[in-house]
């Protein structure tokens, strides 16, 4: 049986990692490569670093970026943010990430998750969702683009299913409404998305307690959690997570 | 010195880089005279298994000569895989032959590519798991496997579902299934232990 993973991830902005509520009111949280492989010692099962500039220019910097977190950090990575073409998928590849993460490309363009998974296997391919609960339909989530910045009339549970028919191999799904408040992840979204796909999905955005990592693996289906705020600061450490998992009989790499 | 071999497949850096995070001399190269000169082999493999033989081309019977001969060899993933006789991953395709089995794709009924962490029954007389205990997690990412049939091979075995060998040692021939260089602490010790064993351990 496979481990549940733990995957901290790292916002990366102007060169260093920042965390912040909602998407905004950033934090530094220091250099992207030391905090890598600070994770990669400490047992993290795999890591997530996604620009969040993702401006052209910084498109040469991530890569140069991945080439050095592949130095240090010998765990799997996936790079995101800004990625827009199979071509810069392939360069952050060769430069020592595991998987692209892909969101904003995506959906306007879904043809790319088809295109990448033909190229590179869809082991490499992920699906980012950004989803906000709809103000007007009950237990509805609507996609969001352009790092949150942009909402869709896209239905969440329905672009992950169409995403995985394309060809991304995981699902990267965000609460936005859950994000950087600690205030545990959206168990409801996350069992959508979990049952309604045949491919793994890491929960994102919410975590603030251990209890929460376990409810939504069990009661919300995800196969992998995601959190930044409470590893990056240091309230939790790797180890800590994986230790109270086991204790609840979850399955993990300890 | 210990090479990896560069032939033009996947992500061949990650596996020098670890060498070279744990202190170990090592060089990505396909030179015959330093393939020949090297203390040992390592054959990585992120592609598919037709695709990897034949870009190994002609090195793939340096490299057989040299095993057979004694040179320690470590093949990891598809590097693994073509230790083997055959696959049939599109379309069949001659391994190196250096253990006996063929990689035939995962069965059905489980999700595929086998991807992830899973645990491994570490044999104690097996010297690449070393300081490792009894069992451990290691990453794998792969849609075929190895149906080894060699009973001069020990095979150290993960479960999804079956049991999948993810381990294979035969004299100074080994393999992982699973990635190594991805695989964290215990995947650092295990290249620490192929170190060891080629003499490469300061």
């Amino acid at each position: 049986m496979l481990a549940r993973r733990i995957i901290p991830c790292l916002d990366v902005k102007d060169g260093r990692v920042v965390k912040g509520v909602k998407f905004v009111n950033l934090r530094d949280a220091g250099d992207p490569v030391e905090l890598g492989a600070r994770y990669s010692e400490d047992g993290a099962d795999e890591l997530v670093f996604l620009d969040i500039t993702a401006t052209i220019r910084s498109r040469k910097t991530i890569v140069e970026l991945v080439g050095k977190v592949a130095e240090k950090v010998f765990i799997p990575f996936t790079v995101g943010g800004g990625i827009s073409s199979v071509e810069h998928m392939d360069q952050l590849l060769r430069s020592g990430a595991e998987k692209c993460s892909v969101n904003t490309a995506a959906v306007a363009n879904p043809d790319i998750l088809t295109q990448a998974a033909q190229r590179f296997g869809n082991q490499c391919v992920v699906l980012a969702v950004d989803a906000r609960r709809s103000k007007t339909r009950a237990s509805h989530w609507q996609v969001c683009v352009k790092a949150g910045t942009e909402p869709t009339d896209i239905d969440a549970v329905e672009w992950a299913v169409e995403g995985a028919k394309r060809g991304a191999g995981e699902i990267l799904l965000t609460s936005m409404d859950a994000d950087g408040t600690q205030a545990g992840y959206d168990i409801e979204l996350t069992r959508a998305v979990a049952d309604a796909v045949n491919i793994p999905v890491i929960a994102s955005g919410g975590a603030g307690t251990l209890q929460h990592l376990y409810d939504v693996i069990v009661a919300g289906h995800a196969e992998a959690v995601l959190m930044a705020s409470i590893t990056h600061f240091e309230n939790y450490t790797i180890n800590q997570m994986k230790e109270y998992l086991r204790s609840r009989g979850i399955a993990v790499n300890l | 010195m210990l090479i990896v071999i560069d032939y033009n497949v996947g992500n061949v850096k990650s596996v020098c880089n670890a060498f070279r995070h744990i202190g170990c001399e090592v060089e990505l190269s396909c030179d015959r005279s330093k393939i020949e000169a090297a203390s040992a082999l390592v054959l990585p493999g992120v592609a598919a298994f037709g695709f990897a033989v034949g870009a190994l081309g002609s090195l793939a019977s340096v490299i057989r000569e040299l095993a057979q001969a004694g040179k320690p060899l470590l093949g990891i993933c598809v590097g693994f895989q073509m230790l083997f006789d055959e696959s049939c991953e599109f379309g069949t395709h001659k391994g190196l032959g250096l253990v006996s089995g063929a990689v035939v794709p995962i069965p059905a009924g489980r999700v595929i590519p086998h991807m992830g962490w899973n645990k491994v029954a570490l044999p104690d007389d097996n010297p690449l798991f070393a300081g490792l205990g009894n069992e451990k997690h290691f990453y794998f990412a792969h849609s075929f496997y190895a149906n080894v049939t060699d009973s001069a091979a020990k095979v150290a075995y993960t479960n999804y579902g079956f049991n999948l060998p993810a381990a294979v040692r035969k004299g100074s021939i080994y393999g992982t299934q699973f990635h190594p260089e991805k695989s964290g602490k215990q995947g650092l010790q295990v290249l620490r232990n192929f170190a060891r064993i080629a003499g490469e351990d300061r």
